[in-house]
């Protein structure tokens, strides 16, 4: 290897620190300054920041430490350094999907999520770097250059989410935001050997996320532990008046559940799993590199070892998923972006008359990533096009609910791999955008359907570097989802070789 | 929630529903054609708030200041429809005796810098409003494609060039109009002539009033029409190619415009050419509709399913609830106040004006008014005259007036307590400040003159004026009018014009 080894961050769970925080071992201010430390040493070298915000970071930790010594409920991530993606609209702070065409943009608002992480007690440190306005499985389509691996530097951290996976793996945050459209929380989670997860379409407030694919993004947390994130997940959940889609549900409790269960003394995995019946999909394990599946097949073992039934199943729909989100995503995103036109805000090129200033604002604004999405999605609503794109894909995607709601009928939970392969080398994918969208195909039908589903880590693969498996669940099926994830990261714990 | 009795006027000159007034074509003969017309109106609807957002819905404030997030369409931001906004599309379709049914938005996507996300949101293949008719006055009917509800986009102002977007130096956009709900309301191509189109626009307009959903004030834009007009040699089943036609800011437009595009048409047919389909814009200076686009330059509007919003299916229980909120239309109010007056036995004027007397006072909600005063007695002419002009002259005022002190006033006039020009300046100050009319009267001196002192000012004047007198004694008529203004000169009001008229002719005989 190259690229040497990473220096090594700070790697308490956000449990512990919120509760240090909350107790009053600890102050917020001195969590903070621990990470802020571990940010300057590390994110040199992996680049997982777009903008740091250590001012607002020191008066919001110190108000913390405020609210501790008068008494006041600090919150449940009291003092925990969060990190958002560069796509969450943050109030006075740029947010540019990496992308040159917001240019200094500020929004005037925060997101909902980002408004109850802060009212939760979190202290928010930056925004991270991403595929520019979250296209791309490897974050290297960012206007600010890419992001690296913390476990090897030469590897890319896989993407959307890639600055938020890297900055919780390398320690510099115990938890992160990412949002996932078609696996962009959970595929860099399995690059970088964390947890993330999609929750059910509606189960997180979209209000300040800056949409990429409307009916298919969801905010996701990404932490080092089933229980971090489901801690996050209970944050950000629940109904939200601003967002027409968000199901009308009060937040949920699931971190509570996770650790109740910890606290109780039992075997966990046993605890956690035995009865449930577990469906391995052929179509989410065949596809992928050996090394993966062997990784999504030991995690299925152990949870049989702890009492869970486990059987294949195909779903051989599954298989029309990619090239339906490739429409679908595409198509919406052509028409989300288009007012990125120079008009109101961001940068602006001039031209002669507002069709030249529209087009030449574009032309140099987005990347061309970007520009090949547009394209595509524009080419699948045109007129004459439509039935046969756009319409079709939609087809697509109903066939894929009806044929996950079959095997539901059959299996608690669904077992696969969440990326073909493990974190594959920079610059290897750049070029060949078919092979890149290939990286998605494992994560794209739980998006399709609007359904929740986590990667967990399962130990290593051959190559040293992480493997993913991916717990699929029905709509709102988080509970036992999560349940099933932690018992596959305590079984991952016990038997993961130490990395090379 | 449509804000308290706020701009209720339908413009003066324009409220006149009745046909009188706009003869633009005399008969309107195209000789052996025959327009097919379908007109689509745009209304933007009363509430408080926007569309999809809580900004106020408020015309004229200063531009840009009521904006947000989602009406700037700034990244990361969502719509939440309004609830209020689909009860008024519900008001709306009830009225036109549509069906009511679920429905959904989708994005209509082409670039225009008014429009701050690049698309705007509208109701496309699942409106909330179909089928559907409404009368015309003239017993005609028009059929109702369809009311859906969408968006308004901003204003832009082009500075420099010809007003138009090419060729401007710079242009100014405000955001306060985008996002104001609005219903289209798309009628069948059943309309053939300008004169229907516009008694059609006149009706509609009076129904959107009627029903809570407009104000109905075309020069503020919140009423727009758009006109499909094709021509046809008459007894022809098929349609001939259309034109859209844009920018009908009144009645008269619309009027004009059909008119224009109608005989342009004809021309074109008759010279042996072929219309062209394409969009036009009616210049109102030059009287003349220019083409704006062909079909060939037609926008690919790309629409789909908007994903931000969800499926919108008002119940049962609500569209009954709307349904019974209703108030009679403006037809059956109109002969309502008809059949009132018919059984009064009375009418001051001829039918024509009586006809669009009533038409004005159901348009602008004063039928309440005749109704009180001429179920107490009041003679139904003086009734309609007084709230045809002078109350419906007091604008928003009119439709606060106590149909009590506007029964009271006009008893006083009617008993010659008050003369005709005494009474109005009491129903003027009643419009001001309200209040008791007998009040106001004995405030203002007004008292009625009794005869003897009459006869002695109408002596005066005619002494004043010997001239005149000759002439009037030799036959000239009209100089009654001339000596009747003396005398209200010299009384500043007080005298009755009737009675100075009969004092003259007694002097005379």
């Amino acid at each position: 290897m190259t690229t040497g080894s990473p220096t090594p961050g700070v790697t308490r769970s956000a449990h512990e620190i919120a509760r240090a925080v909350r107790n009053g071992d600890e102050s917020a201010l001195s969590v903070l300054q621990e990470h802020l430390e571990a940010i300057g040493s590390i994110d040199g070298e992996v680049h997982a920041f777009i903008t740091l915000l250590d001012d607002q970071a020191r008066s919001d930790a110190a108000e913390v430490d405020r609210r501790v010594a008068a008494g006041e409920d600090p919150g449940p991530l009291a003092g925990v350094p969060v990190a958002l993606k560069d796509n969450l609209c943050t109030s006075g702070v740029p947010t540019t999907c990496a992308s040159h065409i917001l240019g200094s943009w500020r929004p005037p608002y925060d997101a909902t999520v980002v408004e109850r992480v802060r009212a939760a007690g979190a202290v928010i440190v930056g925004k991270t770097n991403m595929d520019e306005f979250a296209m791309g499985s490897s974050t290297e389509t960012s206007a600010f250059g890419p992001t690296c691996n913390p476990l090897d530097l030469s590897r890319v951290p896989g993407g959307s989410s890639g600055g938020s996976a890297a900055a919780v793996a390398a320690g510099m945050v115990p938890l992160a935001l990412g949002s996932d459209t078609g696996g962009s929380v959970r595929q860099p989670a399995a690059y970088c050997g964390v947890v993330g997860v999609k929750p059910t379409y509606g189960a997180v407030s979209r209000y300040g996320l800056v949409a990429f694919a409307s009916s298919l993004d969801q905010v996701g947390p990404i932490a080092r532990s089933v229980a971090d994130a489901a801690l996050l997940l209970d944050v950000i959940g629940g109904h939200d008046a601003l967002d027409s889609t968000s199901l009308d549900r009060p937040p949920s409790r699931y971190a509570e559940s996770l650790c109740l269960l910890d606290a109780g003394g039992h075997a966990p995995g046993e605890e956690l799993v035995a009865g449930l019946h577990v469906g391995i999909v052929e179509e989410l394990v065949a596809g992928a590199d050996p090394l993966v599946a062997r990784s999504v097949r030991a995690a299925a073992e152990s949870l049989a070892s702890y009492g869970a039934t486990v059987d294949d199943v195909s779903i051989p729909e599954l298989a029309y998923g990619l090239p339906a989100y490739y429409l679908i995503a595409p198509a919406e995103a052509s028409s989300n972006l288009a007012r990125y036109d120079g008009v109101r805000y961001g940068s602006r090129v001039d031209g002669p008359d507002v069709e030249a200033m529209n087009r030449a604002t574009r032309a140099a604004g987005f990347g061309d990533e970007v520009k090949r999405r547009i394209m595509l999605g524009t080419y699948a609503l045109s007129a004459g096009y439509y039935d046969a794109y756009y319409g079709k894909a939609q087809r697509v995607r109903t066939l894929i609910i009806d044929a996950f709601s079959a095997a539901y009928q059959r299996f608690d939970v669904l077992l696969g791999a969440t990326a073909p392969t493990t974190a594959f080398p920079m610059g290897a994918k750049v070029d060949d955008p078919l092979s890149m969208y290939l990286s998605d195909v494992c994560t794209v039908p739980s998006s399709l359907a609007g359904h929740p589903a986590i990667s967990v880590p399962f130990g290593r693969a051959e190559d040293g570097l992480p493997a993913g498996v991916q717990v699929l669940a029905p709509a709102l099926g988080e509970s036992v989802m999560l349940k099933v994830a932690a018992a596959v990261e305590a079984a991952g714990a016990s038997i993961a070789p130490e990395p090379k | 929630m449509t804000g308290d009795g706020a701009g209720d006027q339908v413009s003066g000159g324009e409220s006149q529903v009745s046909g009188a007034g706009d003869q633009v074509s005399g008969g309107e003969s195209y000789g052996d054609f025959e327009p097919v017309i379908g007109l689509e109106v745009h209304c933007e609807l009363r509430t408080r708030t926007k569309l999809f957002c809580g900004c106020p819905n408020s015309f004229g404030d200063a531009p840009n200041t009521n904006v947000c997030p989602v009406c700037l369409g700034l990244p990361g931001s969502l719509p939440v429809l309004n609830a209020k906004a689909v009860e008024l599309a519900m008001r709306i379709g009830t009225a036109l005796h549509c069906d009511i049914r679920p429905s959904s938005f989708h994005r209509k996507n082409y670039f225009y810098p008014d429009m701050p996300k690049d698309y705007q949101v509208s109701q496309y293949d699942e409106p909330i409003n179909v089928g559907g008719w409404l009368e015309l006055p003239d017993g005609s009917r028009v059929g109702i494609v369809r009311a859906h509800i969408e968006e308004d986009t901003g204003k832009t102002t082009h500075a420099g060039g010809t007003g138009r977007i090419h060729g401007s130096s710079y242009s100014l956009v405000d955001y306060n109009r985008a996002g104001v709900p609005l219903v289209e309301i798309v009628s069948e191509p059943d309309i053939r002539s300008a004169a229907q189109a516009r008694l059609y626009a006149a009706e509609l307009r009076a129904i959107l009033v009627a029903t809570g959903a407009s104000d109905g004030r075309m020069e503020e834009g919140s009423m727009r029409v758009d006109a499909n007009v094709s021509v046809r040699r008459r007894g022809a089943s098929e349609l001939g190619t259309r034109c859209e036609v844009k920018n009908l800011n009144s009645l008269r437009s619309l009027t004009r415009a059909i008119d224009y595009e109608v005989r342009r048409q004809v021309g074109i047919i008759e010279k042996g050419g072929a219309v062209a389909q394409e969009t036009r814009h009616f210049d109102e200076a030059q009287g003349a509709t220019v083409a704006m686009r062909s079909k060939e330059e037609a926008f690919d509007y790309r629409y789909f399913p908007e994903p931000d919003l969800v499926p919108l299916a008002p119940d049962a229980a609500w569209q009954s609830e709307v349904a019974a909120s209703l108030g009679p239309m403006p037809a059956e109010r109109r002969s309502r106040v008809s059949e009132l007056i018919g059984a009064r036995g009375g009418t001051a004027g001829d039918g024509a004006t009586s006809a669009s007397q009533i038409a004005t006072v159901v348009e602008l909600g004063l039928d309440g008014l005749v109704e009180a005063a001429v179920t107490s007695g009041v003679d139904p002419g003086l009734a309609l005259a007084r709230a045809a002009n002078e109350a419906a002259a007091g604008g928003d005022a009119a439709r606060g007036l106590d149909p009590a002190g506007f029964t009271a006033l006009l008893k006083l006039e009617a008993a010659r307590k008050l003369s005709a020009t005494q009474a109005k300046a009491v129903l003027a100050e009643m419009l001001l400040h309200g209040g008791d009319p007998a009040t106001i009267a004995r405030a203002k001196g007004f008292e009625v003159m009794d005869e003897g002192e009459l006869a002695t000012v109408v002596r005066q004047v005619v002494d004043e004026s010997p001239g005149e007198w000759h002439r009037y004694l030799e036959g000239e008529e009209k100089l009654a009018q001339f000596f009747v203004g003396k005398v209200m000169k010299a009384t500043r009001g007080r005298a009755d014009g009737k009675a100075v008229i009969a004092a003259l002719d007694r002097l005379r005989s």
